[in-house]
């Protein structure tokens, strides 16, 4: 197990270097840079004449006059060695001071959808599986499908709806307007909590959809498995046996993909975060990239795709865990 | 040998009137059609017949394992004598209830054909045997795991305390079934069920694990009922043989009475397409067409659409009566019929 892991982590370790690579080239690629927005901005309107000498002169100010590589280096070592992912311009702040907060708050969206999803998905699965064919199960899936139906801003949009018109609460934002500017307490965070529940039910739907079939499919395999009647031969209690046997290995699709649910609540996340008004790094993404304001595009997609990357770390140990043919197969 | 017919109280397990089927979207399948068969106590009884003759499901039955669209008719009777001595009524209990867990591997144990896929991947063998253990005796964990090396040990697996970390995709096949046995065993059963155990093994390990079962029989005196598509296998280890064709026993003896003087056409046609070494020249005879779908089962004997001696208009018209050759020995064919009356 601890070879395994060590494995596993260089391979994390030397994938987010090709990442770090392919998210600078990415920054990159955009015709254009700062100093040609940065002097628009700023003369603009003015009747300055701006000459290729000036450019230069404001590229060296920005740092951007340096070779790419070299340019490649500064900014990743100043991330792995300070945590400093480099100056926002447009700002004119560092890039850790404009995307600090939204980079913890869209992660506890993440990590709260995940969690939603896993526990409605995998015991809902299981159940209507041992269920096969009753009415539950069909119920189930009926409703399930509707997850995958229904766009998911139409459903931010219902919920919002409901909320106010039924409980007279808002579900807009992350948190009450008395906690918004308030420091962090146990209150608060409560008060998070509560505004995180909507929109990780919106989020977590179509991913729940989507696993539970994923479940409920593997579940009915196991269940028609030797070993399971095999268990059931040696007289073991039906709820003890399923849990045991086929369970175990029906949750192995869904912990397997769990960088792709990841992965789908971000993309999706922007759209919800414009209806239900939630501060998230999206929009960020792109007004950065409007701008050219290369750091902070940067920094935003090297920590979504670490996010994914180390998604994929988790599962891999997991079914490691869960299923022990998995380290054999890895030598 | 004693005469099946006498000594009831000597069965352990007593089968009457079996009648299973099965719910499926092409309509009633029936797979076992009303057979009796009998275990004494201490005794291997052998089933023998083809895929899909009813082996499997009609012993399964016994331990109420088969699916939910399964259906056992209302007639049938399987009565077992439970280690308290204790005669219940297997087809009246509750699905999956309490007091069938309990006899389920604690006194009717279950090995069977795929070693492999009837263990768990994910679990240790030594896991899987505590499991059976635990459930069946009251034994601390510590003690369970003794058990559970002993009776790896026992069943002839080397390096036993080893064996127990390992995972069943790190045996081999026949150390797999010897695996499968122990765990069987360990429970304690009074009634072996074991489901064409060596098909799956290659020859040599196939004679090994045939040894094996006859000595922990000897040891631990239990029953066995042995089911397999192969007469060459069950004279080694049965007392008695039942002949199935198509849900139906067509005739039943002492495993002398079958290879010796097998009386049905079945049995002589099956005896025939074992390979043997006396007669090696010769060209094994295959029996020619292939067992009806249970959907359009035959009228009349089950195998006249098969049988080179078949009488026309007497086979395909009715089910034959059962015929005592002997004591032991009774045949359902035409062919012997007169002789009985």
């Amino acid at each position: 197990m601890v070879k395994f892991l060590v494995q596993r982590t260089i391979g994390m370790i030397i994938t987010m270097f090709f990442v770090s690579m392919m998210v600078f080239a990415i920054m990159e690629l955009p015709p254009g840079d700062y100093a040609e927005r940065w002097a628009f901005r700023k003369f603009s309107g003015t009747g300055a004449q701006i000459t290729e000498a000036d450019l230069d002169n404001i590229r060296a100010n920005f740092g951007l006059d340096r070779p790419a590589p070299e340019r490649y280096f500064k900014w990743i070592s100043g991330i792995v060695l300070h945590g400093d992912f480099g100056e926002a311009f447009a700002f004119q702040t560092s890039v850790n001071n404009v995307i600090g907060q939204k980079i913890w708050l869209t992660l506890a969206i993440l990590f709260f959808t995940l969690v939603v999803t896993y526990l409605v998905s995998i015991p809902v699965g299981i159940y209507a599986a041992v269920r096969r064919n009753s009415i539950e199960d069909y119920a189930l899936t009926a409703f399930s499908y509707l997850g995958f139906a229904l766009p998911n801003f139409l459903l931010a949009l219902v919920l919002l709806y409901v909320s106010i018109t039924v409980f007279d609460s808002s579900v807009g934002g992350l948190f009450s307007p008395e906690y918004a500017d308030a420091p962090w307490s146990i209150d608060k965070a409560k008060d998070l909590l509560s505004h995180l529940v909507i929109p990780a039910i919106i989020l977590a739907w179509s991913a729940t959809a989507f696993q539970l079939q994923t479940v409920r499919a593997t579940m009915l395999d196991e269940l028609n498995t030797l070993s399971v009647t095999a268990a059931r031969a040696r007289g073991v209690p039906e709820w003890k046996l399923l849990l045991k046997y086929p369970a175990r290995l029906a949750i192995n699709p869904v912990v397997s993909t769990m960088s792709f649910d990841a992965n789908r609540i971000f993309s999706e996340l922007p759209i919800v975060a414009l209806v239900l008004g939630l501060p998230e790094l999206g929009e960020l993404l792109l007004k950065s990239y409007l701008d050219l304001d290369m750091f902070v595009a940067g920094a935003i997609l090297l920590i979504l795709t670490f996010m994914i990357v180390f998604m994929n770390f988790l599962s891999d140990i997991f079914l490691a865990i869960l299923d022990p043919r998995v380290k054999l197969i890895e030598g | 040998m004693a005469n099946p017919k006498q000594n009831t109280d000597d069965n352990l397990l007593e089968v009457k009137n079996l009648k299973i089927s099965f719910k499926t979207d092409e309509g009633i399948i029936t797979a076992v059609d009303g057979i009796d068969f009998s275990v004494k106590r201490g005794q291997t009884l052998g089933i023998v017949g083809e895929s899909g003759s009813g082996k499997s499901v009609s012993t399964w039955s016994i331990m109420r394992l088969l699916p939910k669209n399964s259906i056992i008719d209302k007639n049938s009777s399987i009565k077992f004598q439970r280690k308290s001595g204790k005669v219940v009524e297997m087809t009246k209990f509750k699905k999956n209830g309490r007091e069938l867990r309990k006899i389920r591997g604690g006194e009717v144990a279950l090995i069977f054909q795929e070693p492999m896929s009837s263990f768990s991947p994910v679990y240790t063998i030594g896991n899987q045997i505590m499991e059976a253990v635990l459930h069946h005796r009251d034994v601390t964990k510590k003690e369970a795991e003794e058990i559970a090396v002993d009776m790896l040990d026992r069943v002839g697996i080397s390096n036993p305390r080893q064996r127990f970390k390992q995972y069943p995709y790190e045996l081999s096949g026949g150390m797999r079934q010897r695996a499968m046995i122990a765990v069987a065993l360990s429970m304690n059963p009074s009634l072996l069920i074991a489901d064409e155990p060596t098909t799956s093994l290659d020859v040599t390990i196939q004679a090994q694990i045939l040894e094996l079962m006859n000595e922990l029989q000897e040891d631990l005196g239990m029953s066995i009922i042995f089911i397999t598509h192969n007469l060459g296998v069950i004279a080694q280890v049965a007392d008695e043989i039942n002949v199935m064709y198509l849900g139906k026993i067509v005739e039943r003896g002492t495993t002398k009475d079958i290879i010796h003087e097998p009386k049905h056409p079945y049995t002589q046609a099956l005896l025939k397409a074992i390979p043997r070494l006396d007669r090696i020249g010769e060209r094994l005879t295959a029996i020619r067409g292939d067992i009806p779908s249970p959907l359009s089962r035959p009228t009349g004997c089950p195998f006249y659409t098969r049988c080179g001696k078949v009488i026309p208009g007497v086979c395909d018209v009715k089910m034959p009566e059962s015929t005592h050759l002997s004591d032991t020995h009774t045949v359902y064919c035409f062919l012997h019929e007169e002789k009985d009356v």
